[in-house]
């Protein structure tokens, strides 16, 4: 297990060093410079500036000082907040961010658990008619979209939940569903399909034939072997639901890196967009790497080999 | 005759399909007395299974009990509510399935498993569970047993695994043991010994055992009556050496004539031509006239009745009525009735004189009552 | 007793003659071809059928409608028709162009002073601009950009996936390798990066869109190639010495386009939701292109007042995403020989 988790370590490192190499080439070739008035300066200021952010030495050794330093979260300071290192732009947003994430996931992963389970006791009755057709909505229907109409219908007509900002739990109550919906109604339609197909399998004609009641088949027997195999779902989830937070967070004015990352493009900031898109990139291996080990600790059949 | 513990009465079953109804069982009847071990044999989709799992009370969903009853320790089974079901299964009923690789759950430590029927029938703790789980073990010969009781499945091999089922089954010593093909997906050399322990076992707990298996070949070391089951009805009936050395069906020769013994000479592997019939629309008088090289023309319009040749013996087939023609049964069935002739002279004249009885009551012995 | 007396005659106890045909072993049902069966089988299930003729009617609608709604139309402005409610001819209720103005319901067309033949289905937005033209429009580009996407993530998905299994060994273990990192960057990430460097467009959208997505279809390719090359007509091809190529080609291909087709069912609809994200979030299609993503965030803008301009194409996207959706799901079950039934 130690030398599994040690080489998938290994491989983020490496994918990472990928990444910073590829976003620093490509900004190296866009056009701009955090000299946003350069032609009204003279050429020394010009000069002091580019010393500051270094960018007057050698295009190897940038490449070199920002590899090294964004190995150690260090991704230098913002174009548009002059002076603001981008490693503390992102810490004072990362917050909301994996709130609204975590949130998410675990509300969609466990009502869609619960909503699976149901369909797949009530196989072929109206509830699970119910439950499919929920779900190929929560698949199909965009994050944005359900956002838009929660804001609209919920925020606005009804006027039950704020539409917009993030001044306590009431606040992330709609992003929360909006973006929760697509790992429910996958982890639902998961769900369901492998309780069927367990409910089944030759070891619960045993378990009946041991005397042992419906719903003690389910709870000890069926949930436990359909549950097992929703772990490795976790991962894409959290991928889709990186994309999906971040156009969540703009629509709902949350203050996280998801709205930061969508103004930085805007503006050019260039040093924020590659810090933000090393650390989702981040972010996202570490959660694969859980997600597997996790998958590997909890089914017996699993060995993580190296 | 010995007390019995199970009774099937004219038991018929039909299933629910979008192409019809399909009748899986038609009028069985048989029964089973303590200590017994009855084989029930027959091609896939000969009812064998069916008939089983309605002994458990586990049959699908779009089965339908059409009439008939399965009468044991005095109540029906059929009238059962799932609750009483459930306190029956596994308790004084239990049973042996075809695949270990896939009947025991894969998350679930095999000592909890085997300890699972005495926590929910005999309420006992957890811990008190576990010990006799670990006793079972050892009775079914798993090595080194206290080692392996916290492993998960995958980690024992398919004999091995076949033991654990064998042990889930026995662990609340029940009545009646219903082995489905427990051999079927094992190695030949593990097949003897899984084989061994169910007869071992048997002997020294005096359960009675139902036997399920295409497979005659098997069924000879272990069954002491026989009954072949075909298209859903059981054609021939009787104690292991009237079935294999003095059988009357021509379905049972078929059987055990495609079964090479050392005594095959020919080179030629013997098999019974074509298929079963469609259950969905089965054939109007003998199933398996199609298929029948002795068929008489009675038989594609009536089914045949029992003919009763011994107090055991019985077969439905034309071929033992009065009028039939003089039948010469393949070369190996002959060679089995003259030993069989040369042990037992009333053989023959038995058969002469064997006569149509009514199928429940013969089968099922209430005439001795 | 008169039932049990027929065919008791002394001839019915004579032998069937033995030179009847027996049953020989049949196969009862009649032999489809895995094309009919499939098709059959998707028949059989209404969800997909109906999403089959959904998508048939929005691509005719789309693509038919190039004279009048395009460009040139649908960027018509008319300061007399701004932000006007949907109306059709007929008293149809809810497309009255009515609005409610202060709790009473007013005619926005006999307000604005228009004739009474003025019509627009799907009302206008803030410009006055037709949003049927505009929605058929918008619908058009967005399948413009998943078409291309899908295209372009067929062609290196398959032939990555292709060489991946084909090759085996050390090609494969660093193609595997590549496809780890590249599936372990967020995709709005690659996307992001790579409209940063092109002018933003149809094409460099479906181009970002295709290389985060073409993995899955990389990876289901080489799983078929792998199983398919341990099939007895693939060796026997390579022993009658076929060229890799030629066997790819003739022999895999084919046998992988159950696969392929399901993935472009899946690929799609992914590729029309990352269009209509990133043209949501303004980095998309470029003015005076429209998508289903421009529409949706024009009309965010003025929802709180005029819902339908949100509401109406974010119903078209998800019928659409929900018509592909249940159309793959069919066709994954129709092409699944194991649910035969």
């Amino acid at each position: 297990m130690f030398k599994y988790v040690m080489k998938r370590l290994g491989i983020i490192v490496f994918t990472l060093i990928l990444i910073i190499s590829a976003t620093f080439f490509l900004m190296k070739l866009m056009p701009g410079s955090p000299l946003a008035n350069a032609e009204r300066l003279s050429g020394d200021q010009q000069r002091l500036i580019e010393a500051q952010y270094g960018l007057d030495k050698p295009l190897l050794v940038q490449y070199w000082n920002y590899l090294v330093n964004a190995l150690h979260l260090d991704f230098g300071t913002s174009f548009q907040f002059q002076g603001q290192p981008v490693s503390t732009l992102i810490a004072q947003r990362i917050g909301p961010s994996a709130q609204l994430g975590i949130q998410a996931i675990v509300f969609g992963v466990i009502a869609g658990i619960g909503l699976g389970a149901a369909a797949a006791v009530r196989r072929n009755t109206k509830t699970d008619t119910a439950l499919s057709i929920l779900a190929v909505l929560g698949i199909s229907v965009p994050s944005f979209v359900v956002a838009a109409l929660l804001q609209y219908y919920i925020g606005l007509k009804l006027d039950w939940l704020p539409i917009a900002g993030w001044e306590g739990f009431a606040y992330t109550i709609l992003p929360t569903i909006a973006l929760g919906l697509q790992p429910l109604a996958i982890s639902a339609r998961f769900i369901r399909t492998e309780m069927v197909e367990v409910m089944g399998s030759d070891y619960i004609e045993l378990a009946r034939a041991k005397g042992l009641s419906r719903s003690e088949i389910v709870w000890k027997h069926a949930l436990r072997n359909s549950l097992i195999p929703l772990v490795t779902l976790i991962g894409p989830m959290a991928v889709n639901l990186m994309t999906g937070s971040i156009v969540i967070e703009q629509i709902f004015t949350i203050p996280g890196i998801g709205s930061q990352f969508v103004n930085s493009i805007l503006t050019n900031d260039y040093p924020v967009i590659m810090g933000t898109t090393i650390v989702y990139s981040m972010m996202l291996m570490v959660v694969l790497l859980i997600t597997d080990v996790v998958y590997g600790l909890i089914d017996p059949r699993i060995r993580l080999a190296d | 005759m010995a007390e019995k513990v199970l009774t099937v009465d004219n038991l018929k079953i039909n299933f629910h399909t979008d192409s019809g109804e399909v009748q899986a069982i038609g009028d069985v009847s048989f029964d089973l007395a303590k200590g017994e071990t009855l084989a029930i044999v027959g091609e896939s989709g000969s009812g064998k299974s069916v008939t089983t799992r309605s002994i458990m009370g586990l049959l699908a969903k779009n089965a339908q009990v059409d009439h008939g009853q399965i009468t044991f320790k005095g109540q029906n089974i059929l009238d059962l509510s799932e609750k009483q079901l459930q306190d029956l299964r596994g308790s004084e009923i239990a049973m042996i399935f075809q695949d270990p690789m896939t009947s025991l759950d894969p998350t679930m430590k095999i000592g909890q498993q085997i300890a699972e029927p005495l926590i929910k029938h005999q309420k006992l703790s957890k811990q008190a569970a576990l010990e006799q789980a670990l006793e079972m073990m050892k009775a079914v010969g798993i090595p080194n047993a206290e080692a392996h009781l916290n492993d998960y499945p995958h980690q024992f091999s398919g004999g091995m695994r076949q033991r654990i089922v064998i042990a889930i089954a026995l662990i609340d010593h029940p009545e009646i043991l219903i082995a489905d093909e427990p051999t079927t997906a094992l190695d030949v050399t593990i097949q003897a010994q899984i084989l061994n322990l169910i007869k071992n076992i048997q002997q020294a707990s005096a359960s009675s055992v139902i036997f399920i298996t295409h497979d005659l070949g098997v069924v000879a070391g272990v069954a002491d009556r026989v009954a072949v089951m075909y298209a859903g009805q059981i054609v021939e009936i009787g104690t292991v050496d009237e079935i294999f050395y003095f059988p009357q069906h021509p379905y049972t020769w078929g059987l055990l004539n495609s079964m090479p013994t050392v005594e095959t000479r020919t080179g030629v592997l013997e098999s019974i031509p074509g298929t079963p019939p469609d259950l969905l629309n089965p054939p109007v008088g003998d199933a398996f006239t199609a298929r029948n090289k002795y068929a008489l023309a009675i038989d594609e319009q009536r089914q045949p009745p029992y003919f009763q040749l011994s107090p055991t013996h019985f077969a439905a087939t034309w071929l033992l009525d009065d009028r039939a023609p003089e039948v010469t049964p393949p070369m190996e069935i002959q060679r089995r009735w003259q030993r069989y002739i040369k042990k037992h002279p009333e053989a023959l004249e038995q058969r002469a004189q064997a006569k149509e009885v009514s199928t429940t009551l013969a089968l099922t012995g209430k005439e001795d009552m | 007793m008169a039932e049990q007396a027929t065919g008791l005659t002394a001839e019915g106890f004579d032998f069937i003659p033995m030179d009847r045909a027996m049953t020989a072993e049949k196969i009862d049902r009649p032999a489809l071809s895995f094309r009919q069966d499939a098709w059959r089988r998707l028949k059989k299930n209404k969800g997909a059928l109906v999403s089959f003729w959904i998508l048939i009617i929005v691509f005719l609608f789309a693509f038919l409608s190039v004279p009048y709604a395009n460009p040139k139309t649908t960027s018509h402005q008319d300061v007399m028709q701004q932000n006007l409610p949907p109306k059709l001819p007929g008293n149809i209720p809810g497309l009255r162009g009515e609005t409610v103005v202060d709790g009473e319901k007013i005619d926005a067309y006999a307000d604005a002073g228009l004739p009474k033949d003025v019509y627009h289905p799907f009302g206008t937005d803030e410009f006055g601009r037709d949003l049927f033209k505009r929605v058929l429009y918008g619908t058009r580009v967005s399948l413009e950009v998943a078409l291309i996407a899908a295209l372009i993530d067929l062609v290196i998905g398959i032939t990555f996936g292709m060489i991946s299994g084909w090759m085996g060994g050390r090609v494969d273990l660093v193609m595997q390798r590549i496809i780890e990192i590249v599936s372990s960057i967020p995709n709005l990430v690659v996307f992001v990066l790579l409209i940063l460097i092109m002018k933003p467009g149809m094409f460099s959208i479906a181009l970002g869109i295709a290389l985060t997505s073409w993995v899955t279809m990389a990876r289901l390719v080489r799983a078929d190639v792998l199983s398919a090359k341990e099939q007895d007509y693939i060796s026997a091809a390579r022993t009658l010495g076929s060229s890799s190529w030629w066997i790819g080609l003739k022999h895999l291909l084919p046998n992988m386009s159950s696969t392929i087709i399901v993935q472009l069912m899946f690929t799609i609809p992914s590729a029309i939701f990352f269009e209509a994200l990133l043209s949501y979030m303004g980095l998309g299609i470029p003015v005076p292109m429209a998508s289903l993503g421009t529409l949706l965030n024009d009309g965010q803008k003025v929802f709180q007042f005029y819902p339908y301009q949100l509401i109406i194409p974010a119903i078209v996207l998800s019928v659409i995403m929900i018509a592909f959706n249940l159309l793959g799901d069919g066709l994954r079950d129709a092409f699944d020989p194991r649910t035969r039934d």
